[in-house]
């Protein structure tokens, strides 16, 4: 009996592996996230798979809804090493919590009026004037400014204060359910010549950290996408802070250069390191052994 | 001041304008209610939906609902109406239409023939009062095929576009998502990737990139890079491989200027790719997507329901003969289409009035992880369109997309439904993939081992 038990299970097994049709081409995500060579059971995504998608759904989820630690925030950003460093300003959007957020982009886009009076008073204290406003918004993801605002910032703010011809910068503006746009009207309250936004990028599966850059030149309330650059996922694992601080000098100089910004500044910045990638060539073609 | 008037029981609901009964007839997204045109109760929406059964189709023609002399898109409709085509409808009303298409009066041939009579206005409303199997019924019935290097949109094939975006652009990266894609049988589409730097070098590079992948294995797809139409107008300049041109494109003007381009901005962009000559099958080079919500988005919907403005998108994109148009129904977000029954809804109604108004219409079914929505609604939506005759879905390693952050149908899905419903690639594509040995030639399945030509790439790679 016990005999015809174990010869059962071992054709049971034996089954099981001719219907799980695994994929040599797996090895590959050494170089990419993607889930690729996830094999298949049929056409049919193999179990493993199934569920480790699904958790993975349920943290991005998650994502959406953590706040901005703004204490924690302002306390990493002091760190900053720049002649020009001032301390940041607390504002927020209409968008008074996260569920109108969600529903309510318009709310998002425009600043709270007890904002606008912060910024108002701030101006009216000083007779400074600005090249540049840096604007941090939570956006989808609090999670991507906390960990890569600090960290780029580190890396530009200085350069910037100390290049050719020195950006006078102004103080860093931390908006709360905060999207794109909102950036625009605090450099114009702040009647800085350019503001440079970063936001949280809406989470992906394997990223729920992704931060976004987005430049306006001559900032006003109401001015739409077609008058802004992008650099989109900074982050440790996506677009370095070398390499995004590099195409961030790049665009500031020329939108500075031209005295505009948007579609008519394309982003002419050739790579310039041999990547990895340049020296494996395209696998699929490649006839290099 | 009503415009429209219907009295129900001891209660009188008025409408103002045909944009405002057209958006009060609109089943509930959030959206409508963002740009605040939406209905206001259930029953106000109901009775909308009655009044505008009411309304005869020739009031599409008069009562413009962005004025002629302010929007571009309002005149191309205007202007490129036929009149001989609308005849054999021109006596309905709304109602009277979604009966006449459901009928068996209105078969493949007569659709066709009236398409050009039919203004995206038109189909918006008669779109309104369908049911979602009215939806499917008709758009089953309308038949639409383009070509490049092979040949999109024939009964009983569902194509998929290659999607192997990646974060950084790293080429070994995209490429290992095209070896993944194509050894799923996906790609006959297109293999189209979103950069994720808008930036004319970058573009040319991975214009360069597919382009050698396609020639070296003999592929009959074509390839675009999803990049500003400008600047692939300029890698056209520079000698760049361009395959499809490609823009988002939006029903307003406005929605347009907020994009950067106008239609004089495609036209030159599609003489370019023509010039180039590059299709074999067929000289459809453009690839136009689109979403519900893009005029609000860019505040130029000029209060109007955002499906109707979506409509108004395929005037656009059918003016330039299009290989594809993809309708990018839940990357949006919640604000616009909250959850997946609204997705479904948005899906379905765009695939019709693209197919009504003579689209190559697919659908890149899809959800953020801000919105209320999980891979069941878009197993729902994948079985609802295919059943429908969607020309295209996308193809992703394992629905995630690691560039946009968000998922939309993978490699797999594909397979799925095309097992379920017996659908077929391009069948330029089908060919290749039995003659490459992707898919057994004997049983039509996916072979169990790699076919040799690709094994050899990928050991030279992992040094096997």
């Amino acid at each position: 009996m016990k005999r015809t038990m174990n010869h059962m299970l071992a054709s049971v097994d034996q089954g099981a592996d001719e219907l799980l049709v695994s994929n040599p081409w797996r090895d590959l995500r050494r170089f990419t996230d993607a889930r690729i060579g996830l094999g298949r059971a049929g056409v049919s995504i193999p179990t493993q798979e199934l569920l480790a998608f699904q958790l993975a759904h349920a943290k991005a989820q998650d994502a959406v809804h953590t706040p901005l630690n703004i204490g924690q925030l302002i306390k990493d950003l002091s760190a900053i090493k720049s002649d020009c460093a001032q301390p940041p300003l607390s504002l927020r959007s209409r968008a008074e919590s996260r569920s109108v957020y969600l529903q309510r982009p318009d709310y998002g886009r425009l600043l709270h009026p007890d904002s606008e009076q912060v910024l108002l008073d701030y101006r009216n204290t000083t007779s400074q004037s600005y090249d540049l406003v840096v604007v941090l918004a939570d956006g989808l993801s609090a999670l991507a400014i906390q960990e890569n605002a600090t960290p780029f910032l580190q890396l530009l703010l200085p350069q910037l204060a100390r290049g050719p011809i020195p950006w006078r910068i102004g103080p860093v503006c931390i908006v709360e359910q905060g999207r794109v746009a909102v950036g625009d009207p605090v450099g114009e309250i702040l009647r800085a010549k350019c503001v440079m936004l970063l936001v949280g990028e809406r989470p992906g599966l394997s990223s729920p950290d992704s931060m976004g850059l987005y430049l306006t030149w001559s900032p006003k309330a109401g001015l739409t996408d077609a008058y802004r650059n992008c650099i989109s996922n900074i982050r440790e694992a996506g677009l370095s802070y070398e390499e995004a601080n590099r195409k961030a000098l790049y665009l500031l100089n020329e939108a500075r250069r031209q005295g505009l910004s948007g579609v008519q500044l394309k982003d002419r910045t050739e790579d310039l390191v041999l990547t990895s990638d340049e020296v494996r060539g395209n696998f699929l073609v490649s006839t290099k052994g | 001041m009503y415009r429209f008037r219907q009295v129900v029981g001891s209660n009188t609901y008025g409408f103002k304008s045909l944009g405002e009964l057209m958006a009060k007839a609109t089943p509930a997204r959030s959206g409508d209610y963002l740009a605040g045109v939406a209905a206001q109760s259930a029953e106000e929406r109901a009775i909308a939906q009655m009044t505008l059964a009411d309304v005869p189709l020739k009031m599409f023609l008069e009562d413009l609902l962005i004025p002629y002399e302010e929007d571009e898109i309002t005149r191309l409709i205007v202007d490129s109406h036929d009149l001989e085509a609308f005849q054999p409808i021109s006596h309905l009303t709304v109602g009277g239409f979604r009966e006449w298409l459901l009928s068996d009066y209105a078969t493949s041939e007569r659709l066709e023939q009236v398409r050009l009579g039919i203004t995206p206005e038109m189909a918006a409303a008669v779109s309104k009062i369908m049911r979602n199997q009215d939806l499917i019924l008709v758009s089953k019935k309308c038949q639409v095929s383009t070509g490049f290097r092979n040949t999109l949109g024939l009964p009983g094939r569902l194509s998929t576009r290659l999607q192997p975006n990646h974060p950084t652009d790293d080429l070994t990266g995209i490429a290992a998502s095209i070896l993944d894609g194509l050894m799923y049988g996906s790609g006959d589409a297109v293999i189209g990737i979103n950069p994720a730097t808008d930036n004319v070098a970058q573009a040319c590079r991975l214009m360069r990139m597919m382009d050698e992948v396609i020639q070296h294995y003999e592929i009959p797809t074509q390839s675009c890079v999803l990049t500003h139409v400008t600047n692939t107008i300029e890698a056209i300049e520079q000698g760049a491989p361009v395959d499809l041109v490609f823009q988002s494109i939006g029903g307003t003007q406005a929605t347009n200027d907020s994009f950067g381009f106008n239609l004089a901005t495609l036209a030159e962009a599609q003489a370019a790719a023509l010039s180039l000559q590059r299709g074999n099958v067929g000289n459809n080079v453009m690839y136009f997507e689109t979403g519900q919500g893009s005029a609000l988005s860019a505040n130029a919907h000029f209060q109007l329901d955002q499906q109707t403005c979506e409509a108004r998108a395929y005037a656009v994109a059918r003016c330039f003969s299009p290989l594809l148009v993809n309708t990018v129904v839940g990357f949006i977000g919640p604000e616009y289409l909250f959850d997946g029954k609204q997705i479904i809804r948005a899906g379905l109604e765009d695939h019709f009035c693209g197919k009504l108004l003579g689209l190559p219409m697919g659908c890149d079914i899809c959800y953020t992880n801000h919105a209320q929505a999980d891979q069941n609604d878009m197993d729902n939506l994948l079985t609802l369109l295919s059943v429908a005759g969607c020309t295209f879905v996308m193809g992703i390693p394992g629905s995630d997309d690691i560039m946009l952050n968000y998922q939309t149908t993978s490699f797999h899905d594909a397979l799925y439904i095309r097992q379920v419903l017996g659908l077929k690639p391009a069948p330029e594509y089908d060919a290749w993939l039995k003659r490459v040995d992707i898919v057994d030639a004997q049983t039509g399945r996916l072979s169990s081992q790699m076919p040799s030509a690709f094994r050899s790439s990928l050991g030279r790679l992992l040094g096997h």
